[in-house]
């Protein structure tokens, strides 16, 4: 089970994350206090004994208005300048730096991610889960095909819409190694509960490893069965949505499945990543996502274990 | 204190009363009822049909509160909770909130500027029935599963014509432009009927706050609802006849939308907080026994808060890229008005400091205000700021932050200002021991439904999600904030039943129950058709505290056996001229009828609005033309052929 | 009881301008309408901000029937202001003429409004650019075509009847309507037309 804490702004695990949980630190403060005096004097009115008015009991109350008043502004300017100064802070960094390049991209109900490569054929192409390493700050590229998503990964940073038509990026970097969790928080339709992304945060040689393994093409099947199943994907219309480096399938409206089996979820995060659930989810995915755009295909029992066995392989 | 004018009217003959009632009075039967244009019928129409969709949307969200307090629940569908969270939203913004609030004043701004009637009431009259076939029709729609399920912001391209198959966001467009009609009717009787029409004697400044409130409040509704009409009719294009607005491909930008929603939708929260505003001033003073303290400051709070209102707009789009600079500016705009409303709590404060407060229920809930509406505030200040906005954006952080600013600012004031003038409109008084009860449960309802949901903005939940996993840890705080609701359920029940109850079996209210200032209580309860006999003037700002008020001059000389209506100057109300007012018509429910066959049509084809404008041009003409067998004028009579010869019997 | 009185039966029963009810729904009126174009401009502007060039792919508006109905429009601005007049002095046989000459031009200017449309250029469907300016140019008409109909139904009762000297004060609330339409056209004008034409 994942930790409780791991898609929670209060869990900081980078410094963007870390910068805005102490703003709101700070403006909890500034806030309980203010919500204190204010509720406490309103009790003191309130149950006061009955005064008679007076023309110095007036000057005196418009003297108190003011100078709370004149307080609030002071408080709020006071608030601003710690807005602007963290909001510098968590945007674009300065100076010359050298971040791993990432673009996300929205659909309606998935994540599409792709690493920036100065080798395009052998670009890094997943779905629904971001691998970073440790301590390098990430520059997220965003758009969006249908309608405007936002991606959210509140361990990490503040949202930032995806916008058809319109780029744009989210930098961040994650501190704190361990797995988080992030979700689409802009209402995209019938599916927006169930858009969620895995982020990996690993070490720089974890990180190496498996960008490694991701760049391969898929392994050709061996067995009788995962050959099946091989055609029935990459040749089938599977391939019309869905990519396999390495094979015929080449479909771009679908999620990469090259490395499928790297996932630790499916469906955005709706299921786990094991055999029964993958099952479920091609042989119905109407009833577990109602209104994905994924069709129920009508495999045979036979033609569905093979597909299975075949997705298995996918590492 | 007494007014100088019991029943019977004083300065007035008994003959010359009769005849002023009837005058006055509403016609019987359907057509009667269809052509009503008396204010105080129309403004209790608005707030019976505003509490009714009040209740429909609290059932939605009792639906809602269902669905999510338990994780991967299945109580609501995707396709239906979508719809039932959009129609929620857009009940409770259009057709309960604003209208609710335009009510109240509609009811009770004539009254207390000392009027006989509001001005243009055919138009007034229009104006509820659009609002009124507005709900009907969203309701229908809904009944029908073609209900809006885009969000009440209905963003495109969600809402557009490639991603919002069928028509469920036509229902919402259209929706949006028949109550922006209905609205911005009713905003220009408040604004001419309180620059015009008041007392003699009732400048400017000596103005009830409320009726500032009220007043304000039609300024920003004239000027920001254009906004949302202009948003919903290029959407309908977009939707209906291939235009491009928001279509990013052929040169739209799906950011337009959001910007001319939200500078509409900023100015309406304050649209809808304002006259709640005006009621705290009012509760607060008559629970006090003193004025307000700091007229002028709180007149120029809520002046500047409908003019800052107007500059903030873009607060709401922090997450979407614009430049760093630009959206600094929104933060800046967003904390300086809390500036004036900071002010304004101070004063109110400021007045029970120094005043005799007596804990009768409509002073319960002016307190209730403060403890909701000022953490609402301050949940508003956290969000002003950029960075944070961008963590509490569309979460359910956001979600406790504006049901806190809209029930603490507007619903709390609203449930005691019904108590307040329940027994003027009335004439008899609601239970006080049942009133407290049912205020101590709703106020303890209210937080513990929507305080938890701060909390789960903060670890993570999103809104608009119909369900959420179990491994997020969220469960418990949604069940609580679900047994919330059951209580505010409870307590709502037992207000509408404390109402039902005093219908039949209340004690019967005097003129002026809680010893307030302003002059509705200076009529009957409730009040006789014509308002007052004679019509008041005043010297001060609250008339029936002062000590010469048994000497306040009054107004004679205005006909009886027409509806003649005393016409005043800005300034200082000084009188300016006679006015004959329209008796009853059933023109403007004809062409209601005539402007919702054009409306409803238009989303299926354009062609509607071209068939649609004849009978409703035809029915405007019924509405204008004048009437034969009215007195002819001296012009008339002079002009000689043009004008008398209609007169018939 | 008090005998303080303020008798107010000698006070006239109707008043022109700024005194009248109709003045300040009129008022009203223009600013709702006048926020909507102020709106439709900002569009117009906002849209362009984003195009790399614009009128993007298409000629611009052709000049002659826009300049054409633009100076009909300014010359409206006359017997409007006439009718004015006339039904300030309550004379009913001038008001009855200039407002006529008024309908008349107007009509003028919705005819010369068709070549108009006809040689913008563009459709409402080909792209925003297309969209906005169908859109400026539909709502400008939509309220000639209303204040025509208005004009002639107020021309109609003036010789019908029946009327009385309120009547006089809604003919001249109506002048000042059309006041607002011939001013709001100036900046569409020269959004329309002038704009794309800038470099």
């Amino acid at each position: 089970m994942m930790p409780v804490d791991y898609q929670s702004a209060l869990h900081p695990a980078g410094p963007q994350a870390a910068s805005i949980a102490q703003l709101w630190w700070f403006m909890l403060a500034v806030c309980v206090v203010v919500y204190g005096l204010v509720m406490a004097t309103l009790v003191a009115a309130v149950f006061r004994a009955h005064a008679v008015r007076q023309a110095q009991a007036e000057r005196s109350l418009t003297r108190t208005v003011t100078t709370a008043t004149a307080l609030t502004t002071v408080a709020l300017f006071g608030i601003l300048v710690a807005s602007v100064r963290t909001g510098r802070a968590v945007g674009p960094p300065d100076g010359p730096v050298d971040p791993l390049g990432v673009e996300v991209t929205g659909y309606q109900w998935w994540w599409d991610v792709e690493y920036q490569s100065p080798s395009p054929p052998n670009t890094v192409r997943t779905a629904n889960e971001l691998h970073v390493p440790v301590g390098r700050p990430v520059r997220i590229l965003l758009a969006a095909t249908d309608v405007i998503h936002s991606l959210w990964i509140p361990n990490l940073h503040g949202k930032m819409d995806l916008i058809p038509g319109r780029r744009t990026e989210l930098w961040l970097q994650a501190d704190t190694p361990g797995v988080y969790r992030g979700q689409c928080a802009e209402f995209c339709g019938l599916q927006h509960a169930h858009m969620a992304l895995t982020v990996v945060v690993e070490s720089p040689a974890a990180f190496e490893q498996w960008y490694a393994a991701q760049k391969q093409p898929a392994r050709p099947s061996s067995t009788t069965q995962t050959q099946h199943g091989e055609q029935l994907v990459t040749r089938g219309p599977c391939a019309l949505c869905h990519s396999v480096r390495g094979t015929d399938a080449g479909g771009r409206p679908g999620p990469d499945l090259t490395h499928l089996q790297s996932r630790r979820t499916l469906a955005a995060g709706t299921l786990p990543n094991a055999r029964q659930p993958l099952e479920i989810w091609i042989t119905d995915p109407q009833h577990v996502k109602p209104g994905v755009k994924m069709p129920p295909v009508g495999l045979s029992t036979e033609e569905r274990a093979a597909v299975v066995a075949y997705l298995e392989t996918l590492r | 204190m007494t007014p100088p004018y019991d029943q019977s009217g004083d300065g007035l003959s008994n003959a010359e009363i009769e005849q002023l009632t009837d005058t006055w009075r509403e016609p019987p039967g359907l057509v009667g009822w269809l052509s009503a244009v008396d204010h105080k019928t129309i403004g209790l129409r608005f707030i019976v049909t505003a509490f009714t969709f009040f209740v429909l949307a609290g059932l939605l969200a009792a639906a809602m509160r269902v669905q999510l307090a338990r994780p991967d629940n299945d109580v609501l569908g995707p396709d239906l909770y979508n719809q039932v969270f959009t129609i929620h939203g857009t009940t409770m913004m259009f057709l309960f909130a604003v209208p609710v609030v335009l009510g109240i004043g509609i009811y009770f701004v004539p009254l207390m500027v000392g009027a006989r009637a509001i001005a243009f009431p055919r138009l007034l009259a229009f104006s509820y029935w659009m609002y009124l076939a507005s709900g009907l029709f969203l309701y229908t729609m809904f009944g029908l599963n073609v209900g809006p399920d885009r969000g009440w912001f209905s963003y495109v391209p969600l809402a557009g014509p490639e991603y919002g198959v069928g028509k469920r966001a036509d229902v919402w467009a259209q929706l949006v432009t028949f109550t922006e009609t209905s609205g911005l009717g009713v905003a220009v009787c408040l604004v001419v009927t309180i620059f015009k029409l008041r007392a003699p004697g009732m400048s400017l400044n000596r103005m009830p706050l409320f009726v500032w409130a009220e007043l304000v409040t039609a300024f920003m509704v004239i000027f920001s609802m254009p906004s949302v009409f202009l948003a919903s009719g290029t959407l309908i294009m977009d939707r209906l006849v291939g235009t491009h607005f928001y279509n990013h491909a052929e040169g739209g930008d799906p950011l337009l939308w959001q910007h001319l929603f939200w500078f509409f939708a900023h100015p309406e929260v304050y649209i809808i907080f304002l006259p709640g505003n005006g009621l705290v001033s009012t509760i607060v003073s008559t629970f006090s026994g003193r004025p307000a303290f700091g007229y002028t400051a709180l007149v120029l709070s809520l002046v500047s808060t409908g003019f800052i209102g107007f500059g903030v707009w873009v607060h709401h789009m922090f997450t979407t890229g614009l430049p760093q600079f630009g959206v600094s500016f929104f933060t800046a705009a967003s904390l300086m008005i809390v500036v004036p409303t900071g002010l304004q709590v101070f004063c109110w404060v400021a007045t029970l400091w120094s005043g005799h407060v007596r804990f009768a229920t409509p002073m319960l809930y002016a307190l209730g205000f403060f403890q909701v509406f000022v953490l609402g505030g301050l949940t508003g200040v956290m969000l002003a700021s950029v960075p944070l906005d961008a963590q509490l954006h569309d979460t359910f952080f956001v979600v406790a932050h504006f049901h806190y600013v809209l029930i603490g600012g507007s619903l709390f004031p609203l449930l005691g200002g019904l108590v307040y003038w329940f027994p003027k409109v009335t004439g008899r008084m609601l239970d006080e021991r049942l009133g407290r009860v049912v205020f101590w449960l709703f106020v303890v309802g209210f937080n513990v439904t929507f305080f938890p949901q701060h909390l789960l903005g903060l670890m993570g939940m999103p809104r608009r999600v119909y369900t959420y996993p179990a491994e997020m840890r969220w469960g418990t705080l949604n069940l609580l904030s679900s047994l919330g609701a059951a209580i505010m359920f409870v307590a709502l029940s037992l207000y509408l039943w404390n109402i039902v109850r005093a219908l039949r079996h209340g004690t019967p209210a005097p003129g002026n129950p809680w010893q307030a200032s302003t002059l509705e209580w200076a009529t009957t309860s409730p009040p006789p058709p014509y308002n007052f006999a004679p019509l008041p003037t005043v010297s001060n700002r609250e008339p029936l505290w002062s000590a010469s008020w048994p000497d306040q001059p009054i107004i004679t000389g205005l006909a009886t056996d027409r509806r003649e209506v005393l016409v005043t100057r800005l300034m200082d109300a000084d009188p300016d001229h006679r006015r004959e007012f329209p008796a009853p018509s059933p023109w403007p429910f004809i062409t209601a009828v005539a402007a919702t066959g054009l409306y409803v049509g238009s989303i299926f084809t354009p062609w509607a609005v071209l068939w649609g404008a004849i009978p409703t041009t035809l029915g405007v003409l019924g509405w204008v033309w004048p009437r034969h067998g009215q007195r002819p004028s001296d012009l008339a009579r002079a002009l000689g052929g043009a004008g008398t010869e209609q007169r018939r019997s | 009881m008090n005998d303080l009185r303020i008798d107010v039966s000698h006070l006239p029963t109707y008043a022109f301008g700024h005194r009248s009810l109709m003045w300040w729904g009129v008022a009203a009126l223009m600013a709702i309408e006048g926020t909507i174009f102020a709106l439709l401009i900002t569009m117009y502007l906002y849209l362009k901000s984003r195009a790399l060039e614009w009128p993007p792919g298409f000629f611009a508006p052709m000049l002659l029937w826009g300049t054409v109905n633009t100076a009909v429009l300014i010359l409206s601005a006359v017997p409007n202001h006439l009718a004015k007049r006339a039904a300030e002095r309550q004379d009913l046989r001038g008001l009855r003429w200039w407002l006529g000459v008024s309908i008349g031009v107007a009509l003028v200017f919705c005819g010369v409004r068709v070549l108009e449309f006809r040689t913008l250029n563009v459709w409402w469907d080909s792209n925003a650019y297309g969209s906005i300016v169908w859109t400026l140019l539909g709502f400008h008409t939509t309220h000639l075509i209303t204040d025509v109909i208005d004009s002639l139904a107020l021309e109609t009762l003036l010789f019908t009847g029946p009327m009385d000297e309120s009547h006089f004060v809604d003919a001249a609330e109506n002048a000042i309507y059309w006041d607002f339409v011939v001013i709001a056209w100036v900046p569409l004008y020269a959004l329309i037309y002038l704009a794309p034409r800038l470099a």
